[in-house]
């Protein structure tokens, strides 16, 4: 449908301005939408059709019902394709459309640029609705209740991808571990010192070499370990060896690459927000309100960044990063010279009058994600300026507390909050485990306990995939611990230690 | 407008179902549970139905907030999320409650799969719709005796105006035959088949909150049921102690008398409404008793019997009798009424010993299909 004559003159200004300062975007398409559609389109997570679940139904009916008591209204939402689709909600008030365009210019030219994006589907649309397609068919053939079984069991592990997969090429091309097909190697043969016959018994004593034998044997396990080393793309790995039948196969390759799909932005929440804010907020500011304008914006726009003590908002600190950033590159506050002077007074009114600002902050939403954005460019007085704490829960006043305000100790938290997008490590380490064909999976404890209850039920699902035992060794309380299911019933065995290959999956000798 | 997500709707909505039926027993045990959401709505918590994950487990986890505050203020309860909903990074996962509407119908309809309820057969005759007529319209011929004054009037003014007939100075105006206008009735379908349940509760000192809690908690299944099998359903209250009355739906669950009992005084008074109000000619009847089965004494217990036997069974078509286990009662009652009407069909005797149960007993009083 064509925009109305008004909201496409007003594109037409946006576009302008966008494109004049530096913006790169795919065509942007917007269509404009009453809220029961919004609200539609909000549950499939911006697509016009998705694949039937009962979680998007869900989805629908709790926005429906909490747009009817006025909790929430969904002004804007765009979706990572090519062209960029993008919607507008019907009855908002101009003012508030010319916001929601800029930013979600701002929005376009993140996914078009930002590296981690680089490898999604630009034809997204058409591909979620041929997924759409071929599940519906499934279901079909094969009734509702086990297509969607089994999707459950599927999305269950969703998040379990490998966040470097995505730059080894098409996803398509699932990561080789080499089938070692090669025949059973000849049992490995100790090697003797040489020495004359009757020294035999004393250069090579018999127990020594049964000891050598049984290392040599155990060496050879390790490296016969299938796979090689830790997978963390665990959808990929059930994909590729799990033993599927042809629909599940399809299904499991959908919710896979549809997870990929969606990965850069869980990794880019912050960035992408604080863009998108820093670009409406200049191009309005700049270019675009009316003088009579101004007010309302204002108050829309504080309302977007607006905080809460217990909750970090990622529009805020999105925006007041790309603005310390591109300030501090403007003046010149950065580099050795920069660090190592502690003259405050020097400090104050340090600048060099670079001009590199906007340079800057082009190249950082070029390269960054989240986790390394935060990483380089969150410093001390910003975290003091922008008032973060640490919070965690206090088990004995049965309370949030307030921790801590140290630069160091804010920064660990906060990046471990968005490492992995805030969700544990799990690998595949053993897919023959005790020579059974079960999976061992490997939860890396960084000191944060897993929810069992939960993890429970995902080994079950991930058991109805492998249809063979399925393993977790994690820490529980301190103590590690390997939960798992057998397909029927859940299982536990307290153990020695948790199997942790090294990091770069090296084989301990 | 359809939408497509409406068959996610639909979808969703049939796992609820599916959920709500394998908590059902749980909330028939716990009336609070269930909580009236205007006239034909109820609301009913779920815990929130969610795809599980691998995920750190909440209160692990450091989180890192925005705003003021020192080190050691507290942000808020453990229970709930510090800060409201919303955002992404730094939102709390924290336990949302599903809150599911779904119509009394409906909630009926899961009842009767769960507990195999059979649906009743009305009684007979009453099967054929009746209707009574209610003077709503307006017509231009009937009887003088309906003959609406104002209209005709009114017809008449209009009439002399329009022709130049009417003198303001002379305000005669004379109604002729086609300005008459008379009341007509409209023909109001009576429902097929209605419905009463007489509750009858013992008030007496011996029936504790307990006891009138599983009281509460069985009559709002009973309603619920009889409400889906129903057209039209009434109910009527009645306590009793020594002497009986009855009352109105609140006064019925707070009541608490002490005294003694004469459970006839109950049979009199539900006699009583019966006749005056509900025939059973045009009524299907239901008499929930509820008493922990103390009564005065064996002169009474025997006049109880008498009563039901020669006067009140043969207009029921059920008689349930819910013996709720109370520290001070005897429960003798139960016993008198299983010796008397042991196989008669009309008459179902049941021990609620305690919430668990209701739904045992419901499940008895109401399979009979009657």
């Amino acid at each position: 449908m064509p925009l109305p004559r008004e909201l496409a003159e007003l594109q037409e200004r946006v576009e302008h301005e966008a494109i004049r300062h530096g913006l790169r975007t795919f065509r942007v398409v917007f269509e404009v939408v009453d809220y029961a559609q919004m609200n539609q389109l909000a549950a499939y997570t911006g697509f016009p059709v998705r694949y039937p679940h009962w979680r998007w139904g869900m989805e629908f009916e709790q926005l429906s019902r909490s747009y009817r008591y006025g909790l929430h209204k969904i002004y804007e939402m765009v979706i990572n394709n090519d062209p960029t689709y993008a919607y507008l909600l019907e009855g908002n008030t101009l003012l508030d459309q010319k916001l929601v365009m800029a930013h979600v210019y701002g929005h376009a030219d993140f996914f078009r640029n930002n590296v981690y994006f680089a490898h999604t589907d630009r034809k997204m649309v058409d591909t979620m609705a041929n997924h759409a397609t071929r599940v519906r068919r499934h279901r079909d053939r094969l009734g509702v209740e086990i297509v969607e079984r089994f999707l459950d069991a599927c999305l269950s592990i969703e998040d379990l991808l490998d966040p470097q997969a995505v730059f080894l090429g098409p996803l398509e091309n699932l990561p080789a571990e080499e089938d070692d097909a090669s025949p059973e190697p000849l049992p490995p043969v100790v090697r003797k010192l040489p020495a004359k016959d009757y020294l035999e018994p004393y250069v090579n004593p018999p127990e020594w070499l049964a000891e050598e034998r049984e290392r040599l044997a155990a060496r050879r396990r390790l490296e016969r370990r299938f796979p090689r080393r830790p997978v963390r793309d665990v959808l990929g790995f059930l994909l590729r060896h799990a033993p599927l039948e042809g629909w599940e196969r399809d299904v499991l390759s959908i919710v896979r690459k549809e997870a990929y799909y969606f990965l850069p932005q869980r990794q880019t929440k912050i960035m992408n927000e604080g863009w998108a804010c820093t670009w409406h907020t200049h191009l309005l500011e700049h270019h675009l309100l009316d003088d009579s304008e101004v007010i309302d914006f204002a108050d829309h726009h504080s309302g977007t960044v607006a905080t809460l003590p217990g909750r970090l908002n990622p529009y805020k600190l999105g925006i007041e990063l790309f603005r310390d950033i591109e300030f501090r590159w403007n003046t010149g506050r950065f580099g050795r010279e920069w660090e190592e002077c502690d003259d405050m007074a020097e400090r104050a009114h340090w600048d060099r009058k670079l001009g590199l600002g906007r340079e800057k902050i082009f190249e950082v939403r070029r390269v960054h994600n989240d986790l390394t954005f935060l990483d380089e460019f969150l410093t001390e007085d910003f975290c003091r300026r922008q008032k973060l704490f640490v919070f965690g829960l206090d088990r004995q006043r049965d309370a949030w507390v307030i921790q801590s305000r140290e630069f160091e100790k804010v920064k660990e938290a906060l990046l471990f909050q968005l490492s992995n997008g805030g969700t544990p490590v799990i690998e595949i380490v053993d897919a023959n485990f005790r020579n059974r064909a079960e999976l061992l999976l490997l939860h890396r404890h960084y000191g944060v306990d897993l929810r069992l209850d939960w993890a429970r039920e995902v080994l079950r699902s991930i058991a109805s995939i492998w249809r063979r035992p399925v393993h977790l060794e994690t820490i529980v309380d301190g103590r590690p611990k390997r939960l798992g299911h057998d397909g029927n019933r859940p299982t536990e065995e307290d153990i020695e230690a948790v199997a942790a290959p090294g990091a770069d999956g090296a084989v301990p000798a | 407008m359809a939408l497509k997500i409406d068959t996610d709707v639909g979808r969703f909505r049939q796992i609820v179902r599916g959920k709500v039926r394998d908590e059902l027993r749980k909330f028939m045990k716990r009336g609070q549970m269930i909580a009236r959401k205007g006239k034909n709505i109820v609301s009913i918590p779920l815990p929130r139905i969610d795809i599980p994950r691998f995920v750190h487990s909440p209160g692990g986890r450091k989180h890192v907030g925005q705003g003021e505050g020192e080190p050691g203020q507290v942000l808020g309860p453990a229970g709930g999320q510090p800060g409201q909903g919303g955002g992404e990074a730094g939102n709390l996962p924290g336990e949302h409650a599903l809150e599911v509407e779904m119509t009394l119908e409906e909630l009926a309809e899961i009842m009767g799969e769960e507990l195999g309820l059979p649906r009743i057969q009305p009684k007979g005759k009453k099967n054929v719709d009746s209707w009574h007529g209610r003077y709503t319209g307006i017509s231009t011929a009937g009887p003088e005796s309906l003959r609406h004054f104002k209209r005709t009037f009114r017809q008449a003014l209009k009439r002399q105006i329009a022709s130049g007939s009417y003198d303001p100075g002379n305000p005669v105006v004379i109604p002729i035959r086609e300005d008459k206008r008379y009341r007509t009735f409209r023909r109001i379908p009576e429902p097929a088949a209605n419905a009463v349940i007489l509750y009858v509760m013992d008030v007496s000192g011996s029936m504790g909150d307990e006891q009138k809690e599983i009281v509460r908690i069985a009559s709002f299944w009973i309603d619920t049921w009889l409400r889906s099998q129903y057209r039209g359903l009434e109910s009527v209250y009645v306590i009793h102690d020594a002497k009986a009355k009855e009352v109105d739906r609140e006064t019925f669950f707070r009541t608490r008398e002490s005294g003694g009992t004469v459970i006839s005084s109950a049979y009199r008074v539900v006699q009583d409404v019966i006749r005056k109000r509900f025939p059973p000619e045009d009524w299907n009847l239901y008499l929930f008793q509820f008493s922990d089965g103390d009564n005065w004494s064996r002169g009474d217990t025997e006049e109880c019997l008498r009563i039901l036997r020669e006067e009140l069974l043969d207009g029921l078509n059920l008689f349930a009798y819910g013996q709720v286990e109370s520290p001070y009662g005897s429960g003798q009652f139960l016993h008198d009424l299983e010796g008397a009407f042991g196989d008669d069909e009309r008459v179902v005797l049941a021990t609620i010993e305690g919430k668990e149960e209701i739904p045992d007993a419901i499940r008895a009083f109401l399979s009979t299909g009657r």
